[in-house]
This record gives structure tokens, sequence and C-alpha cells, in this order.
């Protein structure tokens, strides 16, 4: 028992692993709860191309500030926002399908931010830290504007928490019932592009969308309410980093893999057995 | 108003428009929409009487959707103009769209309690949770449509007719003055139906007036007050016995109509029911 005990106190006697900690939580818990309309709305590949899209933004930040963190934060959040917006406007006005518009997109910014980032000098390990996440490398600055935009993102899905319901569930209703969506459907980008920023440092462009989607997906499949949906989602998030981060320690890792592949594991088991979901529960009805 | 501007902020949602009383539910002079370049309905002019039940018939592609899209405010008419209750239909909520049962994802993680509270938003407004009155609406509605001890079931666990229920109880809950309902009646069996047209005799009790898009004709003809017939253009609107002639059913139809004359009058077959629908 002090056995285990030590082996889950023992990583967190480094700074480093503490604050990893925190952001891994946190992160995990506001792409879980923004995830759940990303899911609901069938958005996941809008998802993955914006988390894509922000890398020349990044790029540009970082050789402009010569790498200081919180410069890098908001010429990704600057990113973000042009590419969530850019992608909402250019989806809607194309004569090309919207999944290849959104492609064109996407796959443009994104080769466009890697040659960019070739031009430096430490052109891989950078690359590398884009890509799929630093989560200890988490300076006390990371995580005060990690804490301070989750917050923000958060507490706007409240405020708005029926509207993006209507919008979600029933387009038509939201006209009939007046609301603005066109201007609501942007704000909701506006929110996925700022929790992509937040998660930048702790999973990396790559494997954005596994925290999006997945535990969104796992709670989908465990629950039959949008609250408790949002909220076992952003539980399994959560979870997934803390463990997903000791995975790392232990096993020698990339942390940002490793969260993601515990969350991976977590939808898995609950396609399994979700009761009355799970292919388990299926395979017993139909014989 | 100030009231309403408060709960309403203009820049997540619309004015509103106060009712005039003296005017009419809801009056279209000379309407055309075009839809992908074409037009899907021209030359559309008829007024409502506030309270009636009508039944809107007419072959699949015969602008019936368009119709209530265009009613609701949801699209814009390329010429004439509609008003309900003397102003456009964008700055009224007293309008309700009861989507086909196919357009619903029945998987979203909602139960009925929650869909038929999706009708109170636009009178709460934003950044305001639900009363205790908003809570009485709901169940109440949920009374109305008989469902009152679904309130907490998922809503793909409902029965078809159930289904269609539910949202005949969010149209209430929103107090809507004009239901616009599309295809309420297809593919529930008969007792489901009946159902359906107990809920049509409550409402009829509380004067709301109701839009039905339907395939049969025949439950058109018995059920409701007057009928419209409709192919693009109105091709008849009155009493089910006006309208239904084998001269404009013909006209509505075309080759999909077909008469046969038989000892006791005209025997009317058609052949172009529910392509896409289910």
């Amino acid at each position: 028992m002090s056995n285990l005990f030590q082996l889950l106190v023992e990583p967190l006697s480094y700074s480093f692993m503490l604050r990893g900690m925190a952001a891994a939580i946190m992160v995990g818990v506001v792409c879980a709860v923004v995830g759940t309309y990303v899911v609901l709305q069938g958005m996941a590949f809008f998802g993955d191309a914006l988390a894509h899209s922000i890398l020349p933004g990044v790029a540009v930040g970082y050789l402009v500030s010569g790498g200081a963190r919180d410069v890098l934060f908001w010429w990704a959040l600057g990113a973000a926002m042009v590419a969530a917006l850019g992608i909402g406007a250019v989806s809607k006005r194309t004569q090309v399908k919207e999944d290849t518009a959104i492609g064109i997109v996407f796959v443009g910014m994104f080769a466009l931010g890697i040659a960019l980032i070739s031009t430096m000098r430490n052109y891989t390990v950078d690359l590398v830290h884009f890509l799929f996440g630093d989560v200890l490398g988490v300076s006390p600055t990371d995580l005060v504007l990690t804490g301070a935009f989750g917050l923000l993102v958060i507490l706007t899905i409240v405020a708005f928490y029926k509207e993006f319901l209507v919008i979600a569930f029933d387009p038509i209703l939201a006209e009939t019932l007046r609301l603005r969506s066109d201007r609501l459907r942007y704000l909701l980008l506006v929110l996925i592009a700022v929790t992509i920023v937040v998660s930048l440092q702790t999973v990396g462009v790559a494997l954005m969308l596994g925290m999006l989607i997945t535990p969104a997906a796992t709670a989908y499949l465990l629950t039959r309410r949008l609250l408790p949906m949002m909220a076992v989602a952003a539980l399994i998030g959560a979870a997934s980093g803390v463990i997903g981060l000791y995975l790392s320690y232990y096993v020698n890792i990339a942390s940002g893999a490793a969260i993601v592949l515990v969350c991976t594991v977590f939808f898995f088991v609950a396609a399994l057995l979700a009761p009355g979901r799970g292919w388990v529960w299926q395979a017993r009805r139909e014989r | 108003m100030i009231m309403q501007t408060l709960r309403r902020p203009p820049i997540f949602a619309a004015p509103l428009t106060p009712h005039q009383p003296d005017q009419p539910i809801l009056a279209m002079r000379g309407v055309a929409a075009r839809y992908n370049g074409a037009y899907a309905v021209e030359d559309l002019t008829f007024e409502l009487i506030a309270g009636e039940q009508m039944a809107v018939v007419g072959p699949n592609g015969a602008g019936k959707s368009t119709l209530f899209k265009l009613i609701a405010g949801v699209l814009e008419p390329s010429s004439g103009q509609i008003t309900v209750y003397g102003t456009r239909p964008g700055g009224h909520i007293c309008i309700a769209y009861v989507p086909q049962r196919s357009q619903v994802d029945w998987r979203f993680p909602v139960n009925v309690a929650d869909v038929v509270m999706m009708g109170r938003v636009g009178k709460l407004g934003l950044f305001r949770r639900p009363g205790r009155q908003d809570w009485d609406l709901v169940h109440e509605s949920l009374a109305v449509v008989g469902m009152a001890d679904l309130a907490h079931r998922q809503i793909g666990e409902l029965s078809g007719g159930q289904q269609q229920r539910v949202f005949i109880a969010r149209a209430l809950a929103q107090e809507a003055e004009l239901m616009l309902m599309d295809e309420p009646l297809t593919g529930l069996d008969v007792p489901a139906q009946q159902d359906i047209f107990q809920v049509l005799a409550a409402l009829r009790q509380r004067n709301v007036t109701v839009m039905i898009a339907t395939h049969d004709l025949n439950l058109a003809a018995e059920r409701f007050d007057r009928v419209m017939l409709l192919n693009r253009r109105l091709i008849g609107l009155g009493a089910p016995h006006e309208v239904f002639t084998p001269q404009k059913l013909l006209e509505a139809y075309g080759g999909h109509m077909h008469m046969v004359q038989t000892p006791n009058g005209t025997l009317v077959l058609s052949d172009t029911c529910c392509a896409g629908d289910r």
C-alpha cells in the first residue's frame, strides 16, 4: 500500500510534474466540455482542421519572440481566431463541398506553418513540441494563461448553455425563436479556437483532436442528457491527463501521446461495456 | 418592450414586433420563392383565419416545406409579401415549426422535458435559467399531448407517435399561436394517428391555428375545415368538397393521379406517396 502511495507521490516531487498535472487537468476539462458540442454537431473534421491551421501563427510568434511563451500564446490566439472565422466563412461561400473547402484551407495553412518553422535553427525539436505538445515544459505563466482562458471558455458555455443546445439540436427552432444563429455559431467557433490554443502546450496541434472529441464521445455513450454528458466528459478528460502523465513518467513515453492513448482506451472500454449501448449489450440483445 | 430588449440582447436575438390584433394571423400576397435558382413556389395569395386547422396537400416537390419555411420566417421570399399579425414573420416568436420525424437526431442526449423546455428559450432570453413557471408550462404542455408521465424518457426511446407529440408539446411551451406541422401523420399507425387528432382537438379548444402538410387526401378531406391544394402554385383553397374535384386533383398531381369511374362516383388513385419519407 505504501508502495503504491510512493509510486503516485514520487513524480509530484518535481515541480515541472506538478505544473504538468495542473495543465493536463485543466486542458482535459475545457477540451471535453467544448468537445461535447464538437461531437454533437459532427464538427470533428473542423476541429482537427482548426488545430492544424494555427501552426503558421505559432511559428510567426516563435520567430518574432525568440521563443518567449506568453508572446507565443497571443500569436496562437490571433491565428486561431483568424482560422476559425476564415474556415467558417470559406465553408459557407465556396462552390466545392464544405469538407473539401475546409481541407484545402487547413492543409495549406499547415504547410505554411511547417515551412516557417523549417527556417529555424532547432527545427526538429521545436516542430515536435508544436505538433505533439510539451506538457512538462509548462511555465507558471502558461498555467495562469491556461487557467484564465479555460475559465472564460467554461463560463461562456454556462452563460449560453440553452442557446447552444437549441442550435445544436434544432437549427430551425433557433430561427423561429429569432436567435441570431450565425453569431452564436461564430461564438462557438471562437470558443473552440480558444480551447485549442489553451491546449497547445499540453497535446500539440496533431493530437488536439483526441482531447476534443474522444472524452466527449465516451461520455456520449455513457449518458443520456447534455449536462451529465459534459460532466462525465470533463471527468474522463481530467483523469486521462493525470493517468497519461504517470504513464509517461514510468513507461517513459511522450506525454501528449500518453494522454490521448488513455482517452482512447476509455472510449473503447465504454464502447464495449456501456450499459444498453455497448457492443456486449447489443450482442446479447441480438441473440 | 424595455423588459424584452433586456432579456433578448440584440447581439444574439433579433428584435420582436408586437401583434396588430386587427390584422390576420397570416396573410400572403403574391409570394414567390426560389430554391436553387428555380421557383419552388409562385404567386401564393391567401389568408389564414385565426383558430382554423388547414391541411396542405400536394405531390412531392410541390413546395409544402418551402411554404412552411416562408411562413416561419426561416426563408425570405424572392417577391411578394408575408405578414403575421401585420408585420413580417421574422419579428414574431408565436410561430412554431414542428419538424418531420426524419429530420430529428433522436440519439441527441436530451429527454422529453429538455426538448419541450427548448420552446421556452425565446421567452426566457439570455442568461436566465428556467424558473418554476417555465417548468409548470412544460409539464402542462406535456399533459395536453398525453405525455406527462414520459417527461424523463430519452427521446430515442419513444414510439413514433410519442416523438411527434413531444414536438407539439414544445410548440405549446413556446406559446405558439400558429403551428406548422410537417407530415406529422406520415409513418404512424392508425392508433397513433388518432392520438394526434386528439391533440389537434385540444389545440382547437385553445384557439391555436394549425397548418398540416400531409400526403393523405382522405384524412385531409375528413378532418380539416379547409384544405389547400398546392403544386408550386395555389391550385385550390377551401372546403374539401370544393377543392378535391377530379379536375383540380388532376391539375395538382398530373400523371401521378388516376381517375377511375365507378358506379358510386369517381375513384381517385394516387401513386406519389412518400418517396424519400419514412
